[in-house]
């Protein structure tokens, strides 16, 4: 049981990650309807911002950690959602209105791109971190195993539901969340209504860079080691965690984030840790089998 | 453009390209013994802000006189024979190449790697260019023939020319396995789920160490032998190799030379094979879907199928290929297999122009080539070619080699 405990908190902590990174590729999906391929190397990219802004910080000794973790999240977001913006601007808007694969596969491009950018400029080792949050409770003890959670683990997950909830209202009653529900509807109506749809696209772009640049700082602060081929797997995953909770559905991309999370912590702790992402994969395989729609997609019907 | 307009959006784009150019090219992470300490490089940044400014400001001015945007690159009409005389030009080089005084061992050895791209681009182009299914995971195929030819030539002795179909078969058989559950969902889904398959593989390959070696992978595979008659120079007693069956003096040339011939007797199979198959009602289906496929369920074409036959025949001919590659390398291990390599091939499939068998020749010849050719930039290899990768969408979406427009086209182009 405190076993099960354990692995329970820390399938919730990653998951967290990967939900993070999902909401970015089932809000462009929804809206566009392309997979940002890319979008696993944007969160890479906010993952080294972080770590290059808690080692500027590192340097002038700054001490308090939760003042530092602010900062590192300001400069995080803004950069990586540069990044985000520009992506979109440069390698996505001209092929709208392209035939289907055109995007996907400029996607493809600039996660190539990207990766060995980084690889280029920032080199091939991996970062380290020291720890900058650090100590925790002990939930439960029995015998000789303790159930321990840490600060870091608490704050992950406050700041997952906070950043949650702040979305869903920012979706479901500003003017920019209808925007937004108006263009993933229908493009050319919204425009017509007055909406204006590439901004809103740009705006979605921005969105879900920043939500990435949050989940690369918690990796960065999670695991303590950056390096340029994080964003692959991560990405992968995260665009699993979306189909598996209904693309284009925010709860499921959160939804499936937590179960890849959980799935992954309970494989690891009972199975070959190296087949983890088999598993991963494999159940993404049979939820799409049983569901095509994921757990919380809406059924979705085709038009000629 | 007016000039004060042509500036405000230069300056917009310097700030955009400051913003992206600051942290990640301004800082560089050195590490030290004690940890990392952070290295800046300003002038870099001012460099790259600088040329954006400037190109950004000049691309303003000109985009003002000119008609229209002229970023779209267009190639000079041919006539229609243009490509079939081409296509029979190269073939005819192809098979004359060995015998030309250029054609040193590491010519011929660059010329199979080309060749086994060319394949491998052929064999996706079934599936991704006739058929529009995006597979991110063609070089899980890849893999399976490879390793069933270095499993049943290691433990069972089996010829190449056993092997090969044998090779095909299973990753066919994969093909279909996996098509099976996943053909019926929308494209963008079978992307990701032939990506992740692609991954299963190679960690099932790394890691399952008694099956494939782990990623130390499989030594000492077979080399393939001349209908029999091996090439070597210290046969075993009794065996009579393929110099002195044939009276000539021993030139590992001889072998590499018949490798070539094989690759490419392969790979003109897998054309002709295709060319074939598009006349046929099935490969007529594959692109009726790959245009419509409400219309072609109306029709009574039953969709999955018709994708399935070309998932599993695409995967068959890269089956071939990874057979080939096992037996040219002699060595094999999961690192061959990552998901750059399905990258790679896919890039050849588009930038030649999907459906395009010339287009694939073309590209896979400019893909390897050029990163061959520029080795000592090879650090740069890949962020050119996702650059490339990018800018032959925005240029020309259609490919290098524009395939055929369908005849009669419906309705607005999607």
């Amino acid at each position: 049981m405190e076993y099960f405990l354990q692995q329970l908190i820390n399938g919730l902590t990653l998951g967290a990650i990967y939900g993070l990174i999902a909401i970015g590729y089932t809000m462009v999906y929804g809206i566009v309807g392309m997979i940002n391929f890319a979008h696993g190397e944007v969160y890479m990219i906010g993952a080294f911002v972080s770590l290059i802004a808690f080692t500027i910080l590192g340097t002038f000794a700054f001490a308090n950690p939760v003042v530092a973790i602010l900062i590192v999240l300001v400069a995080a977001i803004v950069f990586t959602a540069a990044y985000g913006w520009t992506v979109e601007r440069i390698a996505y808007r001209p092929l709208r209105g392209s035939f289907r694969l055109a995007p996907l596969i400029s996607a493809i491009g600039v996660s190539i791109f990207l990766q060995n950018y980084v690889h280029l400029l920032q080199g091939a080792k991996m970062k380290p971190l020291q720890p900058v949050v650090t100590g925790g409770f002990v939930l439960a003890q029995d015998g000789g195993f303790a159930v321990r959670i840490t600060y870091l683990q608490i704050g992950i997950v406050v700041a997952t539901v906070v950043l949650m909830a702040a979305f869903t209202l920012l979706i479901q009653k500003t003017s920019l969340g209808r925007a937004q529900r108006a263009c993933e509807q229908d493009r050319k109506m919204a425009a017509l209504l007055g909406v204006n749809v590439d901004r809103t696209i740009s705006i979605t772009f921005v969105m879900g860079a920043a939500l990435a640049a949050v989940a690369g700082l918690i990796f960065t602060l999670y695991y303590g080691a950056v390096d340029f081929f994080i964003g692959f797997l991560a990405g992968l995953k995260a665009f699993t965690a979306a189909v598996l909770g209904g693309i284009g559905s925010l709860p499921g991309a959160m939804l499936g984030g937590v179960l890849i999370g959980l799935i992954e912590a309970f494989w690891s702790a009972h199975f070959p840790i190296a087949y983890k992402d088999v598993a991963v994969f494999a159940i993404l395989v049979i939820v799409l089998i049983f569901r095509p729609t994921g757990l919380l997609g809406r059924p979705d019907v085709e038009k000629v | 453009m007016p000039f004060a307009q042509a500036l405000r959006e230069a300056g917009m784009a310097a700030f955009v390209a400051a913003m992206l150019a600051v942290p990640l090219v301004g800082f560089r992470l050195a590490d030290t013994s004690t940890g990392l300490r952070i290295d800046t490089r300003f002038d870099w940044v001012a460099f790259g802000v600088g040329g954006v400014f400037l190109g950004r400001l000049l691309l303003g001015l000109l985009r003002g006189r000119g008609p229209g945007s002229g970023l779209r690159l267009d190639l000079p009409k041919l006539p229609s024979n243009a490509g079939t005389l081409f296509g029979a030009g190269l073939a005819i080089f192809a098979i004359v190449m060995p015998f030309t005084p250029m054609a040193d061992r590491y010519v011929v050895e660059l010329a199979i790697t080309v060749l086994i791209y060319v394949m491998l681009g052929w064999g996706l182009n079934i599936v991704v260019g006739l058929a529009g299914l995006l597979d991110l995971g063609y070089v899980a195929f890849y893999a399976v023939g490879a390793y069933s030819y270095a499993l049943f030539a290691i433990h069972f002795g089996w010829s190449f020319w056993i092997c090969l179909p044998i090779a095909g078969a299973l990753a066919a058989l994969f093909g279909v396995l996996l098509g099976f559950p996943v053909l019926r969902l929308r494209g963008d889904y079978l992307a990701i789920v032939t990506l992740g398959f692609g991954e299963m593989i190679r960690i099932v390959l790394l890691n399952w160490k008694e099956f494939s070696g782990g990623s130390a992978g499989l030594t000492s595979i077979p080399r393939p032998s001349f209908f029999g008659i091996q090439f070597t120079n210290n046969p075993d007693p009794g065996v009579i190799p393929f110099h002195e069956y044939f009276g000539l003096d021993f030139s590992p040339m001889q072998r590499i030379t018949f490798l070539y011939y094989l690759i490419f007797a392969l790979a003109l199979a897998t054309n002709f094979f295709t060319l074939r198959l598009r006349k046929l009602p099935i490969g007529r289906a594959w692109e009726a879907l790959r245009e419509d496929e409400i219309a072609c369920r109306a029709l009574g074409i039953n969709p999955t199928n018709v994708k399935l036959s070309a998932f599993a025949l695409g995967a068959m001919f890269g089956g071939f290929a990874g057979a080939f590659f096992a037996t040219r390398q002699g060595f094999i291990s999961p690192e061959s297999f990552t998901f750059i390599e399905s990258a790679v091939i896919l890039a050849i499939v588009v930038l030649g122009g999907m459906g395009s068998q010339l287009g694939v020749v073309i590209a896979a010849g400019f893909l390897i080539l050029v990163p061959e050719l520029l080795r000592e930039f090879s650090q740069y290899r890949m962020i050119l070619f996702g650059l490339a990768m990018v800018l032959i969408m925005l240029w020309r979406p259609q490919g290098l080699v524009a395939h055929r427009d369908p005849s009669i086209r419906l309705g607005a182009a999607r």
